[in-house]
C-alpha cells in the first residue's frame, strides 16, 4: 500500500479492521518528512494486532506482519523475498518511493501481489502499477472521490487500467477476503 | 528494460574484463540502477549496451559512476555529527595522531564535514582524514571541494543542528552556482581509490567511518566488509555505520558496543568492557 497527503487517516482505519491472522504480509510505503522516525510505525501498531515494524535492510518478509517504509531510503524488495535499503536520488521528490517498492515487488510476487494506491498529491505509485500489471498482479485504487487529495488515485486511474476501486469503507474488507 | 539474467551477464563481464567484482551487491537496487542507465542513454539493444560497456573503457567508467549510488550530503543525519563532535572526536583528541577512514566517500560531502569539526576542535592539525571509494570519477570531483551553492542553505542548517556555531558560510567562497571549500579543509584529506570488495587493510584507524554503503551489500559481503574494518581498527577505536546499518550479527559483533541510541560501536579488547 502506498499513499502521501491525506494516506494516514486511511491507513489507520485500514489496520484497525484488518483481522489479525492475514496469511500475507502488508508492506506500507507512506512519504513523509525525513527525521519524523519511528512515530509512524507505533502509531499504526496502536490500531492493530498485527507485528507492524519498520522494514530493515536484509529481513525476511514473513506473512501477518505489517512492514513499513522507513524514512529517506527507498525500499526494495529482493528475489528472495528479502528487504533491502536504497538511499538512491528521490523519485517524484520522494524517499522512500512508490514506485520503487511497487515495481521491485512486481517482479517478485508476479501473479500474488495487490498493490493498493491512496489519496497523494503527486504521481508517485503510478509507474509502479502499471509495472505491477505488466507482472500478473492487481491495481487497486482508493476511490479518488473519497481520497482528501485526489491526485495520486486519479492519476493512476487515468493511466493504468484498475482493477478495483475502493471506498475508504470497503478497503478492510478486501483485505481480508485475500488469501 | 533489463531482465535478471541480463544483469548477471554484466557482473560477469565487469569482473572478467576489468576486475570489478559486484556478485555480491544486493540485485533489486543494482538492476534498478543498470536499467535507469539503460534508459537514459538509450542504448539500442541489450547486446549493443554490453558490447560497449566490455570494449569502451570510458564508457565502462561511466557505467560504474551510475550504477553506485553517489547521493551524500554534508553534515547528513546532524545528531550523528552532534555526537562525533561531542564524544568521539574528542576522545580521539587524546592521542597524538588521529587517523580516521571514510570508506565509501563519494563526492566527498562528509570527508569536509569532518574536516570542519576537527577545526573547530583544533584536532585538524595533527589529524589524517584517508576518503575511499571505489569510483575514480567520484574522487576526482571530491578533491575539487566544490560543490552546489544550492545546497548551502540546507548543510548550514544540518551544521548548526550539529552543534556547530561558526558562521557556515565563513568555509568556503562562492564562485557562481558552487561553493568552493577552504583549501586548508583538504590538506588533510587524502582521496584515494579503495574498493571494499576486493581491496586490503590498508592502515590501522581510530575512527572508520562507512555510512549508507553496506546496505548495498548482500550479507556475506557485509560481513566480509566488517572483518576488514575489524582489521582496520585499533583497539578502543570507533566504527561508524549508516541509521539503518548493524555490527549485530556478524563474526565482529561480540568484540564490538554500542554508544547508546547511535550507529557507533566502539572496539574493547574483551567483553563485558
Amino acid at each position: 500500500m502506498g499513499g502521501s497527503a491525506g494516506s494516514l487517516e486511511v491507513l489507520l482505519r485500514v489496520l484497525s479492521e484488518v483481522r489479525s491472522d492475514l496469511s500475507f504480509p502488508i508492506i506500507i510505503v507512506v512519504h513523509r518528512k525525513h527525521g519524523a522516525d519511528s512515530l509512524l510505525p507505533s502509531l499504526l501498531a496502536s490500531r492493530t494486532r498485527l507485528i507492524v515494524k519498520e522494514a530493515d535492510e536484509k529481513e525476511m518478509i514473513v506473512a501477518g506482519t505489517v512492514y513499513v517504509a522507513p524514512s529517506d531510503y527507498h525500499l526494495l524488495i529482493e528475489q528472495d523475498r528479502t528487504f533491502s535499503l536504497d538511499y538512491s536520488e528521490k523519485i517524484n521528490y520522494s524517499r522512500p518511493a512508490i514506485d520503487a517498492t511497487f515495481q521491485t515487488a512486481a517482479e517478485v510476487y508476479k501473479n500474488k501481489l495487490v498493490c493498493l494506491l491512496l489519496s497523494g498529491s503527486n504521481a508517485d505509485g503510478v509507474i509502479g502499477l502499471k509495472c505491477v500489471k505488466a507482472w500478473g498482479g492487481q491495481a487497486v485504487i482508493q476511490d479518488p472521490a473519497s481520497a482528501q487529495v485526489a491526485y495520486m488515485p486519479e492519476q493512476a486511474k487515468l493511466q493504468v487500467e484498475i482493477d478495483r476501486i475502493l471506498g475508504i469503507e470497503d478497503i478492510a474488507e478486501f483485505i481480508n477476503l485475500l488469501s | 528494460m533489463i531482465s535478471d539474467e541480463q544483469v548477471e551477464m554484466l557482473i560477469s563481464d565487469l569482473l572478467e574484463q576489468y576486475g570489478y567484482d559486484f556478485t555480491g551487491y544486493s540485485r533489486a537496487s543494482l538492476k534498478r540502477r543498470i536499467s535507469r542507465l539503460y534508459s537514459l542513454d538509450k542504448a539500442l539493444s541489450f547486446a549493443e549496451f554490453r558490447y560497449h560497456i566490455y570494449n569502451d573503457q570510458a564508457y565502462f567508467k561511466r557505467f560504474v559512476e551510475q550504477i553506485t549510488v553517489n547521493v551524500t550530503e554534508m553534515f547528513r543525519d546532524p545528531s550523528f555529527f552532534k555526537t562525533l563532535r561531542d564524544v568521539v572526536l574528542p576522545k580521539l583528541g587524546t592521542y597524538p595522531f588521529i587517523r580516521i577512514w571514510l570508506a565509501g566517500c563519494s563526492t566527498g560531502e562528509e570527508a569536509y564535514s569532518i574536516s570542519i569539526m576537527l577545526k573547530e576542535l583544533n584536532l585538524l592539525h595533527k589529524s589524517l582524514i584517508y576518503a575511499t571509494d571505489l569510483n575514480p570519477a567520484v574522487l576526482e570531483k571530491a578533491a575539487h571541494g566544490m560543490f552546489a551553492m544550492s545546497q548551502m542553505k540546507q548543510y548550514s542548517e544540518n551544521y548548526i543542528l550539529s552543534g556547530g556555531t561558526q558562521d557556515f558560510s565563513t568555509y568556503y567562497t562562492a564562485n557562481y552556482s558552487l561553493a568552493k571549500f577552504d583549501e586548508e579543509l583538504k590538506q588533510k584529506i587524502i582521496f584515494s581509490t579503495h574498493n571494499l570488495v576486493s581491496d586490503h587493510s590498508f592502515n590501522e584507524f581510530q575512527l572508520i567511518l562507512c555510512r549508507n554503503v553496506l546496505i548495498y551489500f548482500e550479507r556475506d559481503l557485509q560481513h566480509n566488509v566488517l572483518d576488514l574494518f575489524d582489521e582496520s581498527l585499533e583497539d578502543l577505536g570507533y566504527l561508524a555505520l549508516g541509521t539503518k546499518e548493524t555490527v549485530d550479527f556478524s563474526r565482529i559483533a561480540k568484540r564490538y558496543k554500542r554508544l547508546p541510541g547511535h550507529k557507533i560501536w566502539r572496539k574493547v579488547d574483551h567483553e563485558g568492557m
